[in-house]
């Protein structure tokens, strides 16, 4: 049995940790706002982009010539494996989720005789994936010195991305991070970037891009060259967004999670303590009787 | 008929503008063009230079730098995707002369005709906004 001063020790411990897990729910309560926002305002230029895309790129993908970013290499040899995930821990099951969803992913890839490479965006991941396919890991970007994500932040990952397509050093690329649904709810998803999947035109924007007859500046083809290179940024950018909302959203619930434990744990402990305490006082008290009844 | 033009720059942070103008002019890949209001449908990339926005008929243009991008003009306005605008008298020219100095270095530099390009794409658009603080 624990001493009356060991449970009081321990309740003061479990109450401080409380203090920090509430601190930490409430900070990334505030920053999960942020991040939404962040993430609402990337969306008007996502959804044009996609249109121009879903517009020119079913117009030129038939044509010879078209960029290797949209139709790919023609071979499915070597895949790079983006991998985003967050620099700090506590965050719930966020990095097991999306490294769970990449790892089925990376194994399939390999037993099909394929070459993978792994960029880690986030050193979480980086820590989950080392120990089963540390060979394969080309590269870690480490973003623990961004405080607010930005598109210069995403911009340098997509340039080195489109430098190693260009020099050929793999034929098909898929970004996994996880989508923000809810603060409950964060889905790990896969997407490809390279070669770009063409977005289906769906009725508004059909209405918006198909219904008038466009000139183009200098034509489809050098216009979707400009477009797809900025595109692949963008998609990155979006993906390190949705992750950051997901990331707060994880931690906020997890947060949540810790701090009612910790109340539960300060409830029971503190039971015991009285408990104690009282049996304590009984034990004292039958003593002084039974002594006075001896003499 | 409307006579005023809707204007929408975007880039993938937020909505940069959206407003009502009279006419912008867009530094458009193959030469600079102007739209006016009821303008034919027209997609165009952009090359590093400055747009020049009239928010009503001789009113002083608001003079914004970009790096490139897209301009769409649709039934519906002007729609420009900027990866980065740049307020011309936010500019400091010495950082920038540096800067392209260091570019240039880059481009001397470049392992390889991949990276050259890289670095002579940044070159064009600061050398691009150069050229305008000295016009």
């Amino acid at each position: 049995m624990a001493s009356l001063k060991d449970l009081k020790n321990r309740i003061t411990s479990v109450k401080s940790t409380q203090k920090i897990t509430k601190a930490m729910q409430m900070v990334a309560a505030s920053k999960l706002r942020r991040a939404q926002e962040a993430a609402e305002a990337a969306r008007p230029y996502a959804e044009r982009m996609e249109s121009v895309l879903a517009g020119l790129g079913a117009a030129v993908k038939d044509s010879p010539g078209a960029s290797p970013l949209l139709i790919g290499t023609g071979k499915e040899d070597v895949h790079l494996v983006i991998v985003a995930t967050s620099e700090r821990g506590l965050c719930g099951g966020f990095n097991a989720n999306i490294v769970k969803a990449a790892r089925p992913h990376i194994e399939q890839l390999i037993a099909s005789g394929k070459t993978v490479k792994i960029l880690c965006i986030g050193k979480k991941g980086y820590a989950l994936l080392r120990r089963d396919f540390g060979d394969f890991i080309i590269d870690l970007k480490d973003l623990s010195a961004v405080k607010r994500l930005s598109f210069s932040d995403a911009q340098p990952i997509a340039s080195e991305v489109l430098a190693m397509f260009e020099r050929g050093e793999f034929d098909v690329a898929s970004l996994f991070y996880a989508k923000f649904q809810s603060v409950l709810v964060q889905v790990a998803t896969n997407q490809q970037l390279i070669p770009a999947p063409i977005p289906e035109v769906s009725e508004g924007m059909g209405d918006e891009l198909g219904g008038a007859i466009y000139d183009y500046e200098p034509d489809e083809a050098a216009i979707l060259a400009d477009l797809l290179p900025r595109n692949v940024a963008v998609q990155i950018y979006r993906g390190l967004l949705e992750n950051a909302a997901s990331e707060q959203g994880s931690r906020m619930t997890a947060m949540d999670n810790a701090t009612r434990n910790a109340g539960d744990m300060i409830d029971s402990l503190s039971i015991t303590y009285n408990r104690t305490r009282q049996a304590n006082i009984t034990k004292e008290l039958i003593e002084i009787i039974s002594g006075a009844e001896a003499l | 008929m409307a006579d005023t033009l809707h204007l929408e720059i975007v880039s993938p942070e937020r909505l940069l503008k959206d407003a009502e103008v009279a006419m912008v002019i867009v530094p458009g890949m193959d030469g600079d063009f102007t739209a006016l209001p009821q303008h034919a449908p027209l997609m165009s990339t952009i090359r590093p230079g400055v747009v020049e926005i009239f928010a009503s008929e001789g009113a002083e243009a608001e003079r914004l730098f970009l790096k490139g991008g897209l301009a769409q003009i649709s039934s519906a306005g002007l729609t420009i995707l900027a990866e980065e605008t740049i307020a011309l008298d936010s500019v400091d020219s010495d950082d920038l002369a540096q800067k392209i100095s260091d570019t240039r270095e880059d481009v001397q530099d470049a392992k390889d005709d991949i990276e050259r390009s890289a670095a002579e794409t940044e070159l064009a658009w600061m050398t691009a906004l150069a050229d305008e603080i000295a016009a």
